[in-house]
This record gives structure tokens, C-alpha cells and sequence, in this order.
């Protein structure tokens, strides 16, 4: 098996200042962490190389600080992690993310599997791993939450819907995206960080893999980001007068009325 | 303070932290209650590579050494000391083993525990040799091919988890502790059984039980060493794991200053934080004074013997009877901190507390250590003059 694991960096705060120019997030100089969808993504394919043999290679497109996030997935099971980056690369929404990796994975070529998070916590798409899978061609399975099988070519899973669980089969080469429910991932071995330390990260930019500057980046991408906002939250609070006890038993019918009790 | 540790040190020490953080203090409460033994927490240590520190790297260790050891005890031990214990009997377990056996002995049983994918144990104790330790009675008697072992080890410490044990018997009960030896035993060895396993004041989430030997038959090549050296082995072995203890009394000491420290920041009575109380704040230095001074013995206690120093009987000793009392002050002051809340199951500091009373009283009691300690001032000094 060769499984190809999408992984992000995201910001690990909430505290983010947006681009007035392009409305998207600044990612300069605020600490990163992978998205965490992404390391069930990584698990996943770590255990199924255990169970099965072969290969995980760690693949996200951006900034060459990712390099580091790159680094943690080989010290906990990625075999071979390979960078997308390029200044042309900037600003770019699911449709040229998705273009991007896809060109990568079709120069990988041997892949079997592709595994992605459910979405970014930054982003919350959840677009990328469809996208994906479009592109290249493969069926796709969305919000897995359990591999049951994978034989001759195909593969079993389990997947999370809104009121309980599908199996579902499909061919291989398939693109999957994974549901937390699906294992607890490990941490980082002493023998993983040094192999990480030392590891090279294969940097590839547009032109190595064969990519249309047209479709990348904030060129390539097909929605613009208009605004963003917080919503304004509007709290109705009401204060109650009176002795204790009237306090108490209107309080009460207040409740009764939101139908609360 | 800066205790110059190496980038691998630190590498270590970081991920035993995170590990402690992540994995240990979410269910340490759970885990002291049901008395439950943390086989989860085992293989995430094992699967971090940490049971590889301690071992050379000829036996898919990492190379370290027992400072290496102490950082990964002490970080463990800040959030959880009976997770700590489990881990570090482990490496009591091998030590006899790794400075005393052979190279096939090595061969065949360290590299599954340096994966984790084997605990071991340590056992010298028995119902009537505690202190005594020259006072055993279980034997080893040599037949045709190996030995048959009768008896009962009692409060070893992974009795029943662990798959490797290292006993000290008596091969020669005629000759007392010169005729004892030591053996490797597996789990699962026809006539090696399991008595009750102790309920005990702290570290309740470790194992500790009984081990009982009849008619046990084990190869002739289970012996380590040569026939008659059991017992100066234990103490040798003892001088190198005493430093383990420590770092578990240092971690328990930090975790419980940490807590109170915390607590004192936010408990407001008199329309202030009572950390801004003198009397809390000469509480609190005091305590730091202690756990600071307790750690510095102990990095350099682990510096001394993984520098290939020949003889640290009486350093070892210290730095276990220092922290170990250390732990049981400053565990003791921190539920005084903390008054009623401290005394509640609610908080952790009680765990800490009781936690803390064994770490005075295994591998050496402090009394037989300050022993330990005199007679080796006496034996320098005769020497010198």
C-alpha cells in the first residue's frame, strides 16, 4: 500500500488578524500547529502501512515553515514527506489547493490511497478532499470512521452519517476523508524525532510539478473572500425584581413559557 | 536552573512531559481509584520509545544513562508517581540482567523490553526479609539441568504485569547471604504463581503482589552471574536504581508544589489571594528550596554513576533518603496550603500526599539508608588515614 497522507498547517490560536488586501488569514509570526483533523488523517495511514506493508508519504502545500509540521508526521510514522511550496502558491482558496496537491499526487503516481482530515479548523471547508478526488479521477468516501477491509484492490470502511453509519466499498486508488471517531493518534517516538531531525523534506515548487500558474494560488482560485466578520451577538438579559420567592416563581413561568422545563 | 542537559536530554524530558500532560493526568484520578494498572499509559511509553532510554544501544536501546532514566521518572512522576513506579521497576528489573548476564542472556530479553513490548520486575523482599534482606528463605535447588524454586517474594512492585522477573534466592541456604543468586524467571512457568495483589495507601495504580514458587523448575541458564554473588549484586543493583527513586520523589515534590502554588493564587480569604499571606509565601520558598536542592542531588548523583563511577553507595543513598524525605514535606506542606480543599479526593494534592509516604520507605528504608551512609563515611575514612 501506498498512502499518501494531505496535511495543513493551521494557526494554534484563535487569535488571527486577516489580510486587509486579500482577506485572507496573515500566517506570519503566529505559532502553528497541524490541523488536527489531519493527524487521524496521518494515524490512519500510519496503521494501515503497519497492517498492510508499504509506504506513507506526508504531502501539504505551503509556506516554508511547513517544513516543520512536515518533520512531526515522519516522527510519528510518515515515511517520506514532501513540501508544495511556491511564492505562486499564495492566497489560494479549495479549488487551486486541490488542483496543487493533485498535480503532486499525480507525480507521485504509485499512490493506492489518499487520506485527508474532514477540514481544516482554520478554513472548515471541508472541500479539498472531494476536490481532490475529483481531479484525479478516483472515487471519493467522505467522513470515515472505520477502515474494515482492504483486499485486492478495494476498500471497506464504515463512515459517519447524520443518523448512524454506512458501509461502503470502493476500488482502489480512492481518496478518503477521516472522522476523529476513528483512532486516537500516536504520539512521537525518540527514534521517530531523530529519523525527523535528519530527514530530507522534498521541496517541489509549481514548475516541478508541471502546474498552470493560471490555476494556482489567488489566480487560480475561483472565489475571492469578500469580508470577514465576527457576528454581532445580541443577548436579551432580563433581571427579576421582587422578594426571593416571587423572583423564584416567576423565573419559573418564564421557563414553563420557553417551554425550557 | 540550568542543569546543562544534553539536546537528547532535553528531547527526553519534553516528551515525557508531553506524554505526562496528555495521556497521564486526564485519567490519573480514575486510575488511583479503581487501583487500576496502566497498561494504556505502558504502550504509549513504550510506543514513544521511552522504555529505551535506559538501555545500551546493542540491545535497541538509546544509549542514556540513569540521568536519562531519572528525567523520564521525574517528568512521569509530576502528574502520576504509581505510573512513574510501574515504569521504573521496569528498569530495576533489567539492571541485574544488563551489568551482570551474559551476552546471549542480554540478547534474548532486553530488546522486548527496551520496545516496551515486556515489563520487568525486581524481587529480594519476602514475609520475613524486608531490611533483613540476608534473612530470605526461597531456594533454588540446582537438579539436572536448571533449578527448582520454592518460596514467596512479597509487595513486588509489577508482580503479575510484568512477563521478565530477576529474584534473589538462596542457591546455598547453608552459607545465609553468601549462598544467595540471582535468577531470571518468566511469567508462565509451570509452578511460578501469583498471590494477592496488595490495596495499598498510594501509588494504587501500580501492581504490587505477591509471588509464590513451588516446585518451579527454570533453566540452568536463567542464572545470572555466578552462584553466591546474589546478594552483592541486589546492593549493586540498588546503588544504581536508588537515583530512580529520587527523581520520583522530585517529580511528586514539583507536582505538588506546582498545585499549591496555583491554588494559592486563586484562594481568596481576607480579600486576597493567600499566596500574598507571609505565611504562605515562606511555605511555598520553602518547599522550592527543597525540591530545587533534592533535584540538583539528584541530576548529580546520575551524572556520577554515568560518568563509570566504580563505588556511589553512599551518594545513591543520599539522593534517594534527601528526596524522598523532601517529597514527603513538601507533599504534606502542599495539602497545609490547600487546607480543607486539599484534604478533599476532589483535589489531587491528597494522591501526592499519600503517594509520597513509600518513596521513604522502598528500595532501602531512609533509616537503613542513613545506615548505608555512615558506614560508608567510616570505611573512607579508615581508609585514608
Amino acid at each position: 500500500m501506498n498512502i499518501i497522507v494531505c496535511l495543513k498547517q493551521v494557526p494554534g490560536t484563535t487569535k488571527v488578524s486577516i489580510d486587509p488586501q486579500t482577506n485572507t488569514l496573515v500566517r506570519q509570526g503566529i505559532k502553528n500547529i497541524v490541523n488536527p483533523f489531519d493527524t487521524y488523517a496521518l494515524e490512519e495511514g500510519v496503521r494501515i502501512k503497519e497492517k498492510h506493508g508499504g509506504k506513507v508519504t506526508a504531502i501539504s502545500m505551503g509556506p516554508p515553515q511547513a517544513e516543520e509540521m512536515l518533520r512531526e508526521a515522519i516522527s510519528t510514522g510518515a515515511d517520506e514527506a514532501i513540501l508544495l511550496s511556491d511564492r505562486s502558491f499564495a492566497g489560494a482558496d479549495t479549488l487551486a489547493t486541490s488542483y496543487t496537491l493533485a498535480r503532486a499526487i499525480n507525480k507521485i503516481k504509485e499512490d493506492n490511497l489518499v487520506i485527508c482530515g474532514r477540514q481544516t479548523i482554520d478554513g472548515d471547508t471541508g472541500q479539498v478532499g472531494p476536490e481532490l478526488a475529483e481531479m484525479l479521477g478516483i472515487p471519493f468516501i467522505a467522513y470515515v470512521s472505520r477502515i474494515e477491509e482492504i483486499n485486492n484492490g478495494r476498500i471497506r470502511v464504515q463512515r459517519l452519517v447524520e443518523d448512524g453509519h454506512e458501509i461502503i466499498e470502493s476500488t482502489l486508488p480512492a481518496v478518503i476523508t477521516v472522522v476523529k471517531e476513528i483512532n486516537t493518534p500516536r504520539l512521537p517516538s525518540l527514534r521517530g524525532m531523530s529519523k525527523a531531525k535528519s530527514a530530507v523534506i522534498t521541496t517541489w515548487t509549481a514548475q516541478e510539478i508541471g502546474a498552470d500558474k493560471e490555476m494556482v494560488g489567488l489566480s487560480g482560485s475561483a472565489t475571492r473572500v469578500i469580508k470577514i466578520f465576527f457576528p454581532q451577538r445580541v443577548r436579551h438579559g432580563e433581571m427579576l425584581q421582587g422578594s426571593p420567592e416571587s423572583q423564584a416563581a416567576s423565573l419559573i413561568d418564564k421557563l414553563r413559557q420557553a417551554k425550557l422545563i | 536552573m540550568e542543569y546543562l542537559l544534553s539536546e537528547q536530554q532535553k528531547t527526553i524530558q519534553g516528551l515525557a512531559r508531553r506524554i505526562a500532560e496528555e495521556r497521564i493526568l486526564p485519567v490519573r484520578a480514575e486510575l488511583d481509584e479503581k487501583e487500576e494498572f496502566p497498561w494504556a499509559i505502558m504502550k504509549d511509553l513504550a510506543e514513544s520509545d521511552l522504555f529505551r532510554v535506559f538501555l545500551p544501544e546493542a540491545y535497541e536501546g538509546l544509549g542514556g544513562g540513569c540521568l536519562d532514566l531519572c528525567l523520564v521518572v521525574e517528568e512521569i512522576s509530576r502528574v502520576c508517581s504509581a505510573v512513574a513506579i510501574s515504569y521504573a521497576a521496569t528498569a530495576l528489573g533489567s539492571f541485574a540482567l544488563l551489568e551482570y548476564g551474559t551476552e546471549e542472556q542480554k540478547r534474548k530479553y532486553l530488546p522486548d523490553i527496551a520496545a516496551g513490548k515486556k515489563l520487568a520486575a525486581f524481587a529480594l523482599t519476602e514475609p520475613t526479609a524486608g531490611s533483613d534482606a540476608g534473612a530470605i528463605k526461597t531456594t533454588a535447588k540446582k537438579v539436572d539441568g536448571g533449578y527448582v524454586l520454592n518460596g514467596t517474594k512479597q509487595f513486588i512492585t509489577n508482580g503479575g504485569e510484568a512477563e521478565l522477573y530477576t529474584l534473589i534466592i538462596l542457591t546455598d541456604p547453608s552459607r545465609g547471604a553468601r549462598g544467595a543468586s540471582a535468577v531470571l524467571v518468566e511469567k508462565g512457568t509451570p509452578g511460578f504463581l501469583f498471590g494477592k495483589k496488595e490495596k495499598k495507601m498510594g501509588i494504587r495504580a501500580s501492581a504490587t503482589r505477591e509471588l509464590v514458587f513451588q516446585n518451579c523448575l527454570i533453566p540452568e541458564q536463567n542464572l545470572i552471574g555466578r552462584e553466591g554473588m546474589g546478594f552483592l549484586m541486589a546492593m549493586k543493583v540498588f546503588d544504581r536504581s536508588r537515583p530512580g527513586i529520587a527523581a520520583q520523589a522530585v517529580g511528586l515534590a514539583q507536582g505538588a508544589l506546582d498545585t499549591a502554588v496555583d491554588y494559592a493564587r486563586q484562594r481568596i480569604q481576607f480579600g486576597h489571594p493567600i499566596i500574598a499571606l507571609p505565611v504562605i509565601q515562606d511555605k511555598l520558598a520553602d518547599m522550592a528550596i527543597q525540591v530545587e536542592a533534592a533535584r540538583a542531588l539528584t541530576y548529580a548523583v546520575a551524572r556520577t554513576i554515568d560518568s563509570g563511577a566504580k563505588n556511589f553507595t553512599a551518594e545513591s543513598s543520599m539522593s534517594k533518603v534527601f528526596a524522598s524525605d523532601t517529597a514527603m514535606k513538601v507533599t504534606t506542606e502542599a495539602v497545609q496550603v490547600m487546607g480543607g480543599a486539599g484534604y478533599m479526593r476532589d483535589y489531587p494534592i491528597e494522591k501526592m500526599m499519600r503517594d509520597a509516604k513509600i518513596t521513604q520507605i522502598y528500595e532501602g528504608t531512609n533509616e537503613v539508608l542513613r545506615g548505608t551512609i555512615a558506614a560508608e563515611l567510616r570505611k573512607r575514612k579508615t581508609k585514608r588515614e
